[in-house]
């Protein structure tokens, strides 16, 4: 077993973990903490596929931004910090089933295609990711539409969530 | 490539090593005589009022949000900006539509009393 295997599977024994604490614990607050772990977990995983732009703004953005603003969310609408319900519903079996197929689904699809057993292959030296993906955003050829979709998007979501907090006003 | 990861890995192995020497000496040695007293909420030296739990403002929700949307334009600016000169004035006309799209959104924002805290 390599480095990168070993710290793979912890990784993945830490994400499943914590994803797990998330749905069962009682307490909403420390629900949004272990998705926190969640999150850097899934972090780590970029950092182990090369992608470590996109570690970094899992970190910023996810951590530092969605993850404070569930933690908000939660303590402005619930008196009550604990939740006292049943924390399962009727049709809890059937969507055993449906992750299960899901996931049985993906597995079959992956397996047959030849990456799936490899290491993801090293940059060659010198090679700038971050600049690739710079370029790629705005080139005619590359991402230019999704990248100026994105930025209306943003506006949407922005102009939505003033709205929505000025609409009993 | 892992090992570029080094620091953070020691950083974190670090943290974690003063934080449970920090509480693992305190419960080790520390006295502990509870009382229903101690084990009040800590407010300055009085008692405490009403719950600790209480409902925030929705002001700090909307901070928030506006928060996660400028830090994720603030990341697409950040592989651009690394290769600017190389795009040139191609790459910037785009960058100023994509701001523009957004300042119109910064400005309904201001307009409606959003960025204000009174």
């Amino acid at each position: 077993m390599t480095f990168t295997q070993i710290i793979f599977l912890v990784t993945a024994a830490v994400i499943l973990g914590s994803a797990l604490m998330v749905v069962s614990t009682r307490n909403l607050v420390h629900a949004a903490l272990w998705l926190i772990v969640t999150l850097f977990g899934v972090a780590v995983l970029y950092a182990i596929l090369n992608a470590s732009f996109l570690a970094v703004v899992q970190v910023v953005v996810y951590i530092g931004a969605i993850a404070i603003l569930f933690i908000f969310a939660i303590m402005l609408t619930r008196r009550e910090m604990r939740d006292r319900g049943p924390q399962l519903n009727r049709g809890w079996w059937l969507n055993i089933i449906i992750a299960g197929l899901t996931f049985g689904g993906l597995f079959w699809m992956l397996q047959g295609w030849s990456g799936f057993s490899k290491a993801a292959a090293d940059f060659p030296s010198g090679y700038d990711a971050v600049g690739q993906l710079g370029k790629a955003l705005v080139s005619p050829t590359g991402f230019v539409l999704p990248f100026e979709v994105a930025s209306v998007l943003l506006l949407a979501a922005l102009v939505g969530a003033v709205y929505v907090a000025f609409a009993r006003k | 490539m892992l090992l570029e990861y080094i620091a953070i890995g020691v950083m974190i192995a670090l943290a974690t090593v003063i934080a449970v020497i920090a509480i693992g000496l305190g419960e080790l040695f520390g006295p502990k005589k509870r009382s229903s007293v101690k084990s009040e909420p800590y407010e300055s030296g009085i008692a405490p009022i009403g719950p600790g739990t209480r409902r925030m403002p929705v002001r700090f929700y909307l901070i928030a949000v506006l928060f996660i949307l400028f830090d994720i334009e603030v990341i697409f600016f950040l592989p651009w900006a690394v290769v600017f000169r190389q795009l040139g004035l191609f790459g910037l006309a785009e960058m100023a539509i994509f701001i523009v799209i957004l300042l119109i959104g910064y400005i309904y924002a201001w307009k409606k009393g959003a960025l204000e805290w009174e």
